[in-house]
């Protein structure tokens, strides 16, 4: 290579570099701010805020959810498989909320470590399939529960 | 080594007519798979357990946000060679591919928002990965944008380059963002270690309409490449005797 193109790319590496670290750096600092949500573990462990709006992440629990004979009340508990916090949400839920389902909701943490929210967002994961295979899955699931309960 | 090739395709002229013989064959190819991908994805795929037709969107998203990263590294190299070698090519390449990849994220931005809607209930959330593609528009737009000042020629593209080359951090953090951070986004469905989180029938489609779109994608930056070209060496014989050809 010529000797003045070398030394172009090698500043230029060494720059690519540095704002490489730089930007590392920035993001290591500021990786609280950049999480969308606190986890119930987060939450319990009184990292999160009281009375500030925050957002909660977390699986809705099974048979956890409760919802008022009237109106759209409904109180239900996320959990991380580690802690668990209780939702009050008063409002429209997204069509993909049911149990076992994660959801991002936006609200304040009162005192007694419940959580108000304002907006229940459900989070879709990476994995797709089709009813199908869903369902087969599904009755497999409770076969192999009833084999068990049979004690076969 | 033999470097013959590109100091061949390093010439404007040479380029031109090799990437007018390359545009057809490549538009018919990626017309085809890209065709032939929507239609079974669209029409023919099963519909997904949870979200139903909605996810149909990901024949069309997935495609359009890789295709904008891989353009942003295609115009990183092409950033690096003009600042090392000052090809006279390069300035055109990262023109080009800032174009289209520009195009790109504004359609996987669209399409996500539309997709949100139904499945997360919301079009925009200021998440990492939804804000980091936010980013890579912009970035694309400020690059068209300098590139565009024409202030000192040789000075616009030279700036334009090296913020390209900046730029490319941005890249890993789009990657990466949905496991370094909570967000609302979920997960790489496809990884290259891993089994995809998907049955065939559904990844299969998105298979062809992805080399489809690609391939596309890649023939409009020849093609907007080719403009640049005549427009660069509007001076020179072979580019005036072109233009007169055609009147």
């Amino acid at each position: 290579m010529h000797p003045e193109r070398r030394k172009r790319a090698l500043l230029l590496i060494v720059i690519l570099i540095i704002v490489g670290a730089a930007a590392g750096l920035v993001m290591y600092a500021l990786r609280q701010n950049i999480n969308l949500f606190y986890s119930p573990t987060q939450i319990q462990s009184g990292e999160a805020p009281i009375n500030v709006t925050i957002r909660a992440g977390g699986m809705v629990e099974k048979n956890s959810v409760v919802r008022e004979s009237e109106g759209l009340k409904i109180r239900f508990s996320i959990t991380d498989y580690a802690s668990r916090v209780t939702v009050i949400y008063n409002g429209i839920l997204p069509d993909l909320f049911r149990e076992e389902q994660g959801i991002v909701a936006r609200g304040k943490l009162t005192e007694s470590g419940e959580f108000l929210a304002e907006e229940v967002l459900a989070k879709h994961d990476e994995n797709y399939m089709p009813p199908e295979v869903s369902d087969a899955l599904k009755s497999a699931k409770s076969n192999d529960q009833r084999n068990k309960l049979e004690g076969k | 080594m033999n470097w013959s090739w590109f100091h061949t395709l390093g010439s404007p002229k040479k380029f031109y007519y090799l990437s007018l013989k390359w545009e057809r064959f490549l538009l018919s190819f990626g017309a085809l798979f890209l065709g032939s991908g929507l239609v079974w994805g669209l029409g023919f795929a099963p519909e997904d357990y949870l979200q139903g037709n909605s996810f149909r969107i990901i024949y069309i998203h997935v495609p359009a946000a890789v295709i904008a990263q891989s353009f942003y590294v295609a115009m990183g190299v092409a950033a690096f060679v003009q600042i090392v070698w000052r090809m006279k090519l390069a300035p055109i390449a990262l023109r080009g591919f800032a174009t289209v990849g520009a195009l790109m994220a504004a359609l996987a931005l669209i399409t996500g928002a539309i997709w949100g809607k139904p499945t997360w209930g919301t079009w925009w959330q200021w998440d990492a990965r939804i804000t980091s593609v936010l980013i890579l528009l912009i970035m694309y737009l400020g690059i068209i944008a300098i590139h565009n000042t024409y202030l000192e020629r040789q000075l616009s593209d030279r700036l334009s380059a090296v913020i390209a080359l900046v730029g490319l951090i941005n890249l890993p953090i789009i990657k990466y963002s949905v496991d370094w951070w909570n967000t609302l986004h979920q997960p790489a469905t496809f990884t290259l270690t891993e089994q995809p989180k998907m049955p065939s029938e559904m990844w299969l489609p998105l298979l062809l309409s992805f080399i489809g779109l690609y391939i596309v994608a890649l023939a409009i930056v020849f093609i907007r490449m080719q403009t640049h070209i005549l427009e660069r060496e509007k001076k020179t014989r072979w580019v005036r005797d072109e233009v007169n050809d055609g009147v």
